[in-house]
């Protein structure tokens, strides 16, 4: 069964009339309905096509976190093999809401981080919907600082809406464990390459994506803010989170042009959701493209090259 | 690293002196209802004297008390790229730029200065919270690491005070991107073996906090600072309870150990000259009123125009509500 968001209505009532036929034909002999089925079908594609090939911001941010959206665990089960879990902070907790260990990639080793969502309720709440808390980034820290020990390279995988605003997280420092993690990032002589797959929310996120390269797929997000957040804050209009999400410019086509994303991992027709296996390929083959383009370089020179990165962000507006 | 960091030759500027405040003015403390001369509350450095309660103080206000003599050379900031994404919400960007700029007479959310504490030689930033609440953006970012190499290139310490409600959403993901920016320029320190001690001032939160604020080799925060990742409301309505009193105020996180000491704004001063002083290796300070240090040779360099501070502070002083806690 097929998830359908709110502007794939349309879509949804196209397919379900195609399906509908079949059914139909199915259960009376005889009747012969395929070449209209097949029609329906032609005119399900070609909306599907239009509709992706120019999705609004707020669009974007919708398929980003469509429930059917490849995750962090589908990445590490498809692309990695020998994946071993590592667990904790060696303080307080193990944060599911970020997975985390060493695997190969091929037959290299590798660590690996990144933000787990869940895919039903059970592993939704177990996960925190990928909301990290403390013990999340300190985890990722720990994971950083055993790669650079032992000259892997790191892998992140971002897909968060935010770290977590709860009242524990806030007293076992939200704020300094976040601050740390992108410390880290920024402090490791191994390759560091992180891939935008979903959400990228705020300083949650760059707590893992401050890299030596930053892929985004195509139709993933990555904000200061929420739409929906910025919106209640700047229109006091929660429901202004379209206007919102066109004003922060969130997309991997924008953030590319302002020199934060590196390269935009293309999706599969009808985004990520809809073929899920092409989709985690693709972003498989870039995450080796990107350990490739970094192959080589000094310790020194990796430090220096995510620095100079960050610090040159912000020299180019949109029009550049 | 070629950021310009011109250095602006110190002018003199009087501290506090009676042109700037006048004296009709009565300021009500909103924690504790009392009616405060207003020159008694700036000689007081915006802290009530009736009930201790912090206000709103401004960098150049915190900047003429702290340093030696009230003596500080600005540090000049790169300039950003104005609105970069052209941001349009129910105002556009550049005019509530103006609007801040306007209202506190300054030309960004930070300010960078360079003089001495107690004859003790350092850079020091302070950001401003009645400028757009203190947002961080690209300038914020380019202060911090102008600041940062300054002090890298003269050998010393950096004392940060920061106050900020947490990025400034009108620059998107380029505001975002100055949590691993301001990162990079406290390693810089690190890396120098120099010490960067932050002040937590009333309010610091969001992206602020999780990345420059929380970085420091000593944390210290004034008396009932607000400070935290999510703010409170956020956080009530995520777990739909009430909070504990005082929670996310420097005193609470003083005892969960986020902190390492909470002082008063008034007491401040000498303990920054006792902490940089110990960490720099030098001798303890003589703490006394000392006239203005002498010219030294960096003064020499050439100066970058800036508007003259002394000058500056004989127009009115821009009347700051103060921040309610
Ligand atoms: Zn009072």
């Amino acid at each position: 069964m097929t998830n359908y968001l709110d502007f794939e209505k349309p879509l949804a009532e196209i397919e379900g009339k195609a399906e509908e036929l079949r059914a139909l034909a199915r259960q009376s002999e005889g009747m012969d309905v395929e070449d209209e089925a097949k029609a329906l079908d032609k005119k399900a594609a070609d909306m599907l096509a239009d509709m992706y090939k120019s999705l609004t911001p707020w669009r974007k941010c919708q398929v980003a976190r469509h429930p059917d959206r490849p995750h962090c665990r589908d990445y590490i089960d498809a692309l990695f093999t020998e994946f071993t879990p590592l667990a904790g902070d060696r303080n307080f907790a193990d944060d599911l809401a970020v997975m985390g260990g060493m695997a190969r990639l091929g037959d290299r080793p590798v660590v690996l981080i990144g933000h787990e969502k869940g895919h039903d309720t059970k592993s939704r709440i177990e996960r925190n919907f990928g909301m990290a808390r403390p013990e999340g980034y300190r985890k990722a820290v720990r994971l950083m600082q055993l790669a650079d020990r032992f000259n892997l390279p790191v892998i992140t995988l971002v897909d968060t809406a935010g770290a977590y605003p709860g009242k524990g997280a806030e007293e076992r420092g939200q704020s300094e464990a976040i601050a740390r993690s992108t410390e880290a990032c920024l402090s490791i002589g191994v390759p560091l390459v992180s891939v935008i797959i979903g959400e990228g929310g705020s300083g949650g996120a760059v707590a893992f994506a401050s890299a030596n390269r930053v892929a985004m797929l195509e139709h993933s997000v990555y904000s200061v803010i929420s739409p929906e957040g910025c919106a209640s804050i700047l229109w006091k209009d929660s429901e202004k989170m379209r206007e919102a999400a066109e004003a922060l410019r969130l997309t991997a086509q924008d953030l590319t042009k302002l020199g934060v994303c590196d390269r935009i991992i293309p999706e599969p027709l009808g985004g990520a959701h809809r073929a899920r296996p092409d989709t985690i390929t693709r972003v498989g083959t870039v995450i080796e493209e990107m350990l490739g383009e970094l192959s080589g370089m000094s310790r020194k020179d990796l430090i220096a090259n995510r620095r100079r990165k960050f610090l040159d962000i912000g020299s180019k507006g949109l029009a550049a | 690293m070629n950021w310009i960091t011109n250095y602006v030759r110190p002018r003199i500027n009087s501290i506090f002196s009676r042109r700037e405040v006048p004296e009709n003015l009565w300021t009500k403390c909103d924690e504790c209802g009392q009616m405060l001369f207003h020159r008694e509350l700036a000689e007081n450095l915006n802290v009530c004297t009736n009930c201790g309660h912090h206000m709103h103080i401004s960098p150049r206000k915190r900047f003429e008390a702290l340093f030696d003599g009230g003596v500080f050379g600005k540090v000049a900031v790169p300039a950003p790229l104005a609105d970069p994404l052209h941001f349009r919400d129910q105002k556009k960007y550049p005019d509530r730029m103006k609007a801040a700029q306007k209202g506190t007479g300054e030309e960004e959310a930070m300010l960078v200065a360079e003089g001495e504490i107690g004859r003790t030689p350092i850079v020091a930033a302070a950001q401003d919270f009645s400028f757009m609440g203190g947002s961080m953006g690209m300038y914020v970012g380019n202060a911090i690491i102008a600041a940062a190499e300054r002090a890298v290139a003269t050998h010393r310490p950096l004392i940060l005070f920061s106050a900020a409600g947490g990025a400034r959403m009108q620059e998107g993901i380029l505001s975002l991107m100055q949590m691993p920016r301001t990162t990079v320029a406290v390693q810089m320190l690190k890396e120098a073996g120099l010490p960067y001690i932050v002040v937590l001032t009333h309010p610091t939160t969001g992206g602020v906090t999780a990345s420059y604020a929380m970085l420091g080799d000593v944390q210290i925060a004034e008396p009932n600072a607000l400070i935290c990742f999510a703010g409170p409301r956020v956080i009530e309505q995520t777990i739909r309870e009430t909070l504990p009193d005082g929670f996310q105020r420097a005193e609470y996180l003083l005892d969960h150990g986020m902190l390492d000491r909470v002082t008063p704004r008034t007491k401040l001063r000498e303990e920054l000259i006792t902490i940089t002083r110990m960490l720099m290796g030098l001798p303890p300070a003589v703490l006394a009123d000392l006239p203005p240090p002498a010219p030294t040779e960096s003064d020499a360099e050439p100066a970058q125009p800036v508007m003259d501070p002394a000058e500056k502070s004989a127009e009115p002083a821009p009347v700051v509500p103060p921040v309610k806690s």
